[in-house]
């Protein structure tokens, strides 16, 4: 019995030989439990040691090796050649500079990262020997799902404004200030609240949603975008109000 | 060749450097942290680590009995000083932790809540769902950013320390997106890349954990200590070895042959009623389930599979209510990569390769015996893990001796200048030559994806979880000569920019050098201790082998291994007891 093989349709790129990206067809063979990464190693192990991409993990957690998979941003670690064509076209991230082949430039996504505060920013210093700061499981739930955010980046290549306007602060990094604001440890959301609550923060977000979509851990990145919007909006109108209310 | 001045730079960035280097920025705000990794932080080998982190924290818990829990799961192969001081120093380290904003699972009261772990009396591990160190790592990675102290240097790999007369200078690294290498000439270095476990094929690991710090402290004088421990996990997935967290027996989960039948009370760890149990069954330590999963294979009692024989982890009984509270990840990953809702069938799991309990001889301040040179986490021995390390130690160990490392690198960096400039220099240029020397090789006949394979199979073969004098003869002579071979590799990949053909080269040869550290060292134990089994050597002997063997790099050949006593302060080695016997 022949062996069934799929093809590889790889996009190329190295800034020191090639002028432009270009395609290169690999053929491999097909594996009912194989993912994308494991047909991608195949190409790097046995047919083209000259390959550059991104992976660690294999299991859908350190977020390494997003890429544009027929069109789509996915974790090739997490899908499968079963539910795939037999010709597969493999890119970059898109909305990302091309670093070499299948590895993006990321230095915007740190740096919108750190610009958010993505750190507790507690109302006063406790001691260590004072225990921890009580979170009822009621209080954990109202953020924990923006913790799970592995900064794969697949958001940041699915969404129409960050294509549009690289400034904006984009989904994964308002997503993980929102979970900060919503911490019961934390008291950051003003000091946060320069980069958020500001045009390229949530304000330049038209709501598309497809950052929810593509999103490998469901961390619904629109949703947090939207509960911010609201609680700004909130911020702005109790300014108002109660103009001796802060915060 | 660029020189980066810095005071302390620390090689790798996952839980232990990155700790290490908030511990730095936090001592002397004033030092400058060059935090070098060869990837993104957030895609350290931390991010995988599922259960938990231990550390004594309940009123029904003490410090005592988290100390006899460890040395004895180390099968009395521990440091008994170091147990002490990690014991200790856990829960501080933990409550930090949850100052900077872990998630950790909480109790209905709000107070931070533990599950029981394999070998431990006591319910004693924190986690945060099943992805604790996913957590862990994005608490610390994050709140890194606070310092301004602390520059990241991504995408660097490291290749040589620079040493001069027993005094650590810096470290060289390849910046990946230029290709060029780089002299970080500082006062102190950490090294703290994680384990080796990618010396063998069937592994957790992920694609980084190729023992380079590991290697680059061994070829710069340190030994190697106590390599021959290797812990294999026993619930692993077929195929990929999918780490399935001990956390789902200590939440209840039992395993079964393929009669059903609850074969770990054939091997000293029964009886299985009632259930669950401390220490007991399921929630033995980790060596004794691997090794009796290879019994039950030697009887033919496991299950047949495409990828190997498998025995059933079975969650079933918990409920989908529980398995999604605090399993979640283990459900997910078990329906995507095999097709299995443990809600509904059991997990078909095996051993597989997990963690190396051997690496850079450290003492209890983290410290090597070069100057100036510090190591933590995984890559490091301390030892407080000794021939078997209990699960959810890890995690806490990586905090508590990361974070002194990074103190006694600050304390050495505001001391002032290391001296030696042109010695120093010299040292890290032929470290770049040797890079270009790899780099720019012709008519080399071996490929790195070829010889790698041929080492992951000399060590599957030769010293997976039962050994022998035969096999392990075999498998050093494999090693030497694959050793020889990798004079030969050459790069098909001649770009300047991201060759991970380069990297993978280099990761290799650092692979090698551990992993003939592992098969000589476990060679010369002539005895069985812990995750180390000899077939030919059954019982432990005390009297010879209550000691750490250290292997010390030769250019030339394989290394030399000695041995040094192990500390006991009050536990004397005794028989490791599990199940019904010690309750």
């Amino acid at each position: 019995m022949s062996e069934r093989m799929i093809e590889l349709e790889v996009l190329r790129y190295d800034p020191e030989q090639d002028e432009a990206p270009r395609f290169q067809t690999y053929t491999v063979p097909y594996r009912e439990d194989w993912v994308v990464l494991d047909a991608i190693n195949y190409v790097k192990d046995e047919l083209d040691r000259t390959l550059s991409y991104r992976w660690s993990c294999h299991m859908a957690v350190c977020g390494s090796c997003g890429m544009l998979i027929d069109g789509e941003p996915a974790l090739s670690c997490h899908t499968f050649l079963r539910d795939c064509p037999d010709k597969i076209r493999i890119e970059p991230l898109q909305n990302f500079p091309v670093e070499r082949d299948l590895v993006v430039v990321m230095d915007d996504f740190m740096d919108k990262l750190e610009s958010v505060k993505p750190y507790v920013v507690p109302k006063e210093e406790k001691n260590i020997d004072d225990g921890e700061y009580l979170q009822t499981p009621a209080e954990l739930a109202r953020y924990k799902q923006y913790t799970a955010c592995i900064n794969c980046l697949l958001c940041y290549s699915a969404c129409p404004q960050y294509a549009l306007n690289d400034s904006f602060v984009g989904p994964a990094a308002l997503a993980i200030a929102h979970r900060y604001n919503l911490d019961s440890r934390d008291v950051g959301r003003s000091a946060r609240d320069d980069v958020v609550a500001s045009n390229p923060g949530i304000w330049e977000c038209s709501f598309v949603g497809a950052c929810s979509e593509v999103c490998p851990k469901s961390v619904d990145p629109a949703a947090a975008i939207q509960q911010t919007k609201i609680a700004s909006t909130a911020d702005y109108f109790m300014k108002f109000l109660m103009p001796w209310k802060r915060k | 060749m660029e020189t980066i001045n810095t005071d302390v730079a620390i090689v790798g960035a996952g839980g232990a450097g990155l700790r290490a280097a908030i511990a730095v920025a936090e001592a002397n705000p004033s030092l400058k942290v060059a935090l070098i990794s060869k990837v993104y932080p957030m895609r350290s080998h931390t991010v995988a680590a599922e259960g938990g982190a231990a550390g004594v924290i309940k009123d029904n818990d003490d410090f005592e009995h988290h100390f006899h829990d460890t040395v004895a799961g180390g099968d009395w192969l521990c440091d008994q000083d170091a147990v002490d001081l990690f014991i200790h120093e856990a829960p501080r380290e933990l409550m930090r932790i949850e100052h900077w904003g872990c998630p950790w699972s909480r109790e209905p009261d709000g107070h931070v809540a533990v599950r029981p772990f394999g070998g431990m009396k006591i319910e004693r591990t924190w986690y945060a769902a099943d992805k604790t160190g996913f957590h862990l790592l994005h608490t610390l990675f994050q709140t890194s950013m606070k310092y301004t102290s602390i520059e990241r240097f991504d995408e660097y790999y490291s290749t040589d320390l620079v040493v001069v007369d027993g005094r650590c200078h810096g470290v060289t690294a390849i910046e990946m997106r230029t290709g060029r290498v780089r002299f970080f000439r500082s006062k102190a270095v950490i090294i703290a890349t994680g384990g080796a476990g990618r010396v063998f094929p069937f592994t957790t690991n992920g694609a980084i954990k190729t023992g380079d710090g590991m290697a680059m402290a061994y070829r710069a004088g340190v030994p190697l200590k106590d390599m021959e421990f290797v812990q294999y996990h026993p619930t692993g997935l077929p195929g990929t070895g999918i780490l399935i967290t001990e956390g789902s027996r200590g939440e209840g989960g039992i395993l079964v042959n393929k009669d059903g039948y609850r074969y770990l009370q054939d091997y000293d760890l029964g009886p299985p009623d009632p259930w669950p149990r401390k220490k007991a069954m399921e929630l033995g330590p980790r060596d004794r389930l691997s090794q009796a999963f290879w019994h039950e294979q030697q009887k033919g009692r496991t299950i047949s599979t495409d990828s190997g024989p498998v025995v059933h982890l079975d969650l079933r009984h918990l409920g989908e209510a529980k398995i999604n509270e605090r399993l979640p990840m283990v459900r997910e990953l078990s329906q995507s990569y095999i097709g299995v809702d443990p809600v509904y069938e059991p997990i078909p799991v095996q051993p597989v390769v997990h963690y190396t309990m051997g690496g850079i001889d450290t003492d209890i301040d983290s410290a090597t015996c070069v100057d100036g040179l510090f190591a933590a986490g995984e890559c490091a021995c301390v030892s407080i893990n000794g021939a078997n390390r209990l699960g959810s130690n890890s995690l806490t160990e990586l905090l508590v001796f990361g974070a002194r490392a990074g103190e006694g690198a600050a304390k050495i960096a505001a001391n002032g200048d290391a001296g030696l400039d042109g010695e120093a220099q010299d040292v890290a240029e032929t470290a770049e030559a040797q890079v270009l020397a790899l780099f720019r090789r012709n008519g080399g006949a071996e490929s790195v994806s070829g010889l790698r394979r041929d080492m992951n199979e000399a060590m599957e073969a030769g010293a997976g979880i039962y050994r022998s004098e035969d096999s392990l003869k075999t498998c050093t002579g494999n090693m030497q000569e694959i050793r020889e071979r990798y004079a030969n590799v050459v790069l098909t990949d001649k770009s300047n920019v991201f060759n991970t053909d380069l990297i993978e080269a280099l990761e290799l040869g650092s692979m090698i050098d551990v992993a003939a550290a592992m098969a000589c060292s476990a060679m010369q134990r002539k005895e069985s201790r812990g995750s180390h089994q000899r077939l030919d050597y059954p019982e432990r002997d005390d009297d010879t082998y209550l000691r750490h063997s250290l292997a010390h790099y030769s250019s030339t050949s394989l290394p030399a291994v000695k041995y040094r006593d192990v500390t006991i302060t009050r536990s004397q080695p005794a028989e490791r007891v599990y199940g019904g016997a010690q309750e």
